[in-house]
């Protein structure tokens, strides 16, 4: 089974969600390599064979840095066939869901997204998905001879103790048509932790009472190394950019810790974040429904136990 | 402009998920069904586009005949007329195969649905038909604008956005705040029962996937309570009992 893994990247470095794709090939066995397209570090290419990567394809094309679906999908399907791939394996994102749709159509590929473990091969291949937005699972078998898997953060442990790869430049096949969605303009928050990423997540409901009031989260999550989001509420009335609305219809997160404040817990809240490994929920109200899916609790006035928490942290540290 | 808006038929999200027949079959007893959420979007900036530029606008479900009260709501909000797909809608690919068919022979310019349904969360429809009919497909949109032949649209990215423009025909994949979720008035309900309604044959398709069966989560612990004034207590607890510290 050769394994290729599609690896993202932004300013230069590789995401996170792709290093676990890149770990879930090589948990998978079977040779594995990893393309990267557009301007990234050599390092950082370099570092994924440590994450089991045995080659590093890197497509440097500038113009395929800025992440056009049609333009990815066609270099991916080409360079399945270039490296006689089986399985083609993505991190959920943006860019990685849509481009794995567009290979799989083209190719006639067996494709799962919203995987969250490794593949059952004793008897098929069969792969586990999250369903019902996070409420339930499905057990589906992938039955064509080429597969594409995307998978969701967390669905494999990190690890990373091979050797530097050495990397290949990649020669990539693609058309003018590929390019017929213009990227006029991007808008992205820079230097802070993207929340589909982020290990750790702090977010605020409307018991934060303004967006005056954020500073303290923003504290809270920067000594957390984590990333800020807010309920649905606090996204309509433009306290928050939409990007970091968390729930039923907005970013669905799977963070090891997700720290609630000042949010009740509406079932579509509930929906975007029921597949965090831990939940902490910290309400004035001892009634709100989201105590009843968390795993530690506080009752009290948010204004005084954030700062404390903060504190707290940095003592522990 | 001839516009399609692709919807599904979905528990509402509110619903209390449970299985039957050994964990194969989706329970829907005492389930309400809506129009999904995301393709609630996709239609209501199809009304406004159509008001605006005297398009016609078709709506498209995959689903056996119970999905038709759903199907008549979407025509009660402001679509002109509907194609049913008699098939029970079982994976992406065979759903992406029905909408690609359809979308061909009505030679549309503008495909919109939702950017993912909310059972099976795929999100990966909109690109599949894109795909299949060799068209540009872009999600999840926020705004999507027409002027003449090319459509303007903002897209939403890991911690941001970005803005497109390209020709039609297009496949959109649609999420808030793209237009406000329109509700049917009464004249709309009286005319969406004599509007049509197509049914038509499903083409056969092997999508190279296989349900076997669902999984509920295991149920979740009770939650340990804190006093305020132990914040102390929580670093603690999280580094050495939850281990996610």
């Amino acid at each position: 089974m050769a394994i290729l893994v599609f690896v993202e990247s932004a300013d230069g470095k590789i995401k996170k969600t792709s290093v676990e794709a890149v770990c879930y090939a090589r948990a998978m066995g079977g040779p594995v390599t990893a393309i990267a397209l557009g301007t990234v570090d050599r390092s950082e290419l370099e570092s994924l064979g440590t994450y089991g990567a045995n080659k590093v394809l890197h497509a440097s094309d500038e113009k395929l840095g800025q992440g056009v679906i049609q333009a990815c999908a066609s270099v991916l399907a080409r360079a399945m066939q270039d490296e006689q791939s089986d399985i083609l394996v993505l991190a959920n994102s943006s860019l990685g869901t849509p481009v794995a749709a567009r290979v799989a159509a083209r190719i006639n590929a067996s494709l799962a997204s919203n995987v969250v473990s490794l593949p059952d091969t004793s008897s098929g291949f069969v792969v586990k998905k999250s369903i019902y937005t996070g409420k339930a699972f499905s057990y589906v078998e992938l039955t064509h001879p080429k597969k594409i898997i995307v998978i969701r953060k967390n669905a494999v442990e990190v690890k990373q103790d091979g050797n530097p790869a050495q990397v290949t430049p990649y020669k990539a096949a693609y058309s003018d048509g590929d390019f017929a969605v213009r990227v006029l303009s991007s808008e992205k928050a820079s230097g802070e932790v993207l929340l589909p990423e982020a290990n750790i997540v702090v977010s605020g409901g409307r018991g934060m009472k303004g967006p005056e009031n954020w500073h303290m989260l923003e504290d809270l999550a920067r000594t957390l190394h984590a990333a800020t989001a807010c309920s649905k509420p606090v996204s309509d009335i433009g306290w928050r950019p939409h990007h970091e609305h968390v729930g039923q219809t907005g970013i669905k997160v799977a963070p090891q810790l997700y720290i609630a404040v000042g949010i009740s817990g509406a079932i579509q809240h509930l929906a975007g974040v029921n597949s965090s490994k831990c939940i902490v929920v910290i309400n004035k109200d001892p009634e709100a429904p989201f105590f009843k899916a968390a795993d530690y609790g506080i009752v009290g006035d948010a204004f005084e136990i954030i700062p404390k928490l903060t504190e707290a942290i940095k003592a522990a540290k | 402009m001839k516009i399609l808006v692709c919807i599904t038929h979905v528990p509402d999200t509110t619903s209390k998920i449970n299985f039957k027949d050994n964990n194969t079959k989706f329970d829907n007893s005492g389930v309400q069904y809506i129009i999904g959420p995301y393709d609630d979007y996709a239609l209501a900036r199809a009304v406004e586009l159509k008001e605006a530029t005297g398009s016609s606008l078709t709506v498209l479900n995959v689903g056996l005949a119970e999905t038709e009260p759903t199907i008549r709501k979407a025509l009660a909000i402001g679509a002109d007329d509907a194609i049913r797909v008699d098939a029970d809608p079982v994976d992406s690919f065979f759903v992406a195969s029905q909408i690609a068919a359809q979308a061909a022979a009505g030679a549309y310019d503008l495909i919109l649905m939702g950017r993912e349904s909310i059972d099976y969360n795929s999100g990966v429809v909109h690109s599949l038909v894109g795909e299949m009919l060799g068209i540009p497909s872009i999600s999840p949109v926020m705004k999507l604008d027409i002027s003449g032949n090319v459509a303007k649209l903002t897209r939403e990215i890991e911690g941001g956005k970005e803005l497109l423009e390209v020709s039609l025909p297009l496949v959109a994949g649609c999420q808030e705040p793209i237009a406000e979720w329109k509700i049917p008035n009464m004249r709309g309900i009286m005319s969406a029962r004599t509007k049509p309604l197509k049914v038509v044959q499903a083409k056969a398709v092997d999508s190279g996937v296989r349900l076997l069966k669902f999984e509920l989560p295991p149920p979740k612990g009770a939650v340990k309570m804190i006093p305020a004034d132990q914040v102390a207590q929580l670093v603690t607890l999280l580094k050495t009992e939850a281990k996610v510290l």
